[in-house]
């Protein structure tokens, strides 16, 4: 199954990337796409079954994108007014906090979407625990309300 | 089309100026990355989002449509990549032990 899975990801990146669809191109990639399938088929997907949940994951990630390209915008407004205002009000501090989330894949999610909103960055992941740089204590306290926390584990079905 | 696309890179170029003068202004390294580690994501998809559009404006064909779906391709490869090189680097600061920047020190 994730033999199948694999070989159509990597052939409709070879179709978008090349963007020629006659039957020397088509065939040329379907020959490499299999190579790389048979070679590299357990680095994308670690498990051998699927199922039903892994659809729904994907669906809940689209929908998540949305929602975090929203917050990106909102907090990169913020930290404009910030750099632009003449007093400069920043009041930068290192926090610490648990998470609950366990999962790999969810805590690098997580991480990448405190790093994305800006005025936040994870510094480390070190046992669950979370070192986060905020630039102010709006900021620290918006992650800490733990909206997004809750949302990631929405997405990967840790709540 | 047109005008949809000029606000779109507009903004994006608002946000990467913000960027660069959040560089300068800013007091230390952690602080510095905040700003352009992440005005820049934004202003790079936003501008990215006005060339796809902008490139569909003489009508959709095929052709078109493939790069504009290649451009989009990058705009979400930034949006992977451009965290996780932010955070690469602050955690270098961090294990290098650059101590941060707070207000409470200025002020003595």
């Amino acid at each position: 199954m994730r033999y199948i899975i694999t070989f159509f990801i990597l052939f409709l990146n070879w179709a978008i990337w090349s963007g020629k669809f006659d039957a020397f191109h088509l065939a040329l990639g379907g020959i490499s796409c299999l190579i790389v399938t048979y070679t590299t088929h357990d680095l994308l997907f670690e498990r051998k079954q699927f199922s039903f949940k892994d659809i729904t994951e994907v669906i809940r990630l689209i929908i998540y994108i949305p929602w975090l390209i929203y917050q990106i915008v909102l907090a990169n407004i913020h930290v404009a007014s910030l750099v632009l205002n003449p007093r400069m009000p920043i009041d930068p501090k290192m926090i610490r906090f648990k998470t609950k989330l366990k999962k790999d894949i969810s805590l690098v999610t997580f991480a990448n979407s405190i790093t994305l909103t800006p005025g936040t960055i994870t510094a480390d992941i070190t046992d669950g625990e979370y070192y986060v740089h905020a630039l102010n204590k709006k900021v620290a306290d918006d992650l800490l309300s733990g909206e997004m926390e809750n949302r990631v584990a929405h997405v990967f079905m840790e709540d | 089309m047109d005008i949809i696309s000029i606000i779109f890179i507009l903004a994006g170029t608002f946000f990467f100026a913000t960027a660069t003068l959040g560089l300068l202004r800013f007091p230390d390294f952690y602080t510095r990355m905040h700003a352009t580690g992440k005005g820049d994501t934004l202003g790079a998809f936003l501008s990215l989002i006005g060339l796809a559009l902008y490139n569909l404006h003489d009508g959709m064909s095929f052709d078109a449509l493939l790069v504009s779906i290649k451009i989009m391709f990058i705009a979400i490869f930034m949006f992977v990549a451009n965290p996780t090189a932010t955070h690469a680097i602050t955690k270098a600061g961090l294990d290098c032990k650059v101590e941060p920047w707070t207000k409470k020190e200025s002020s003595q």
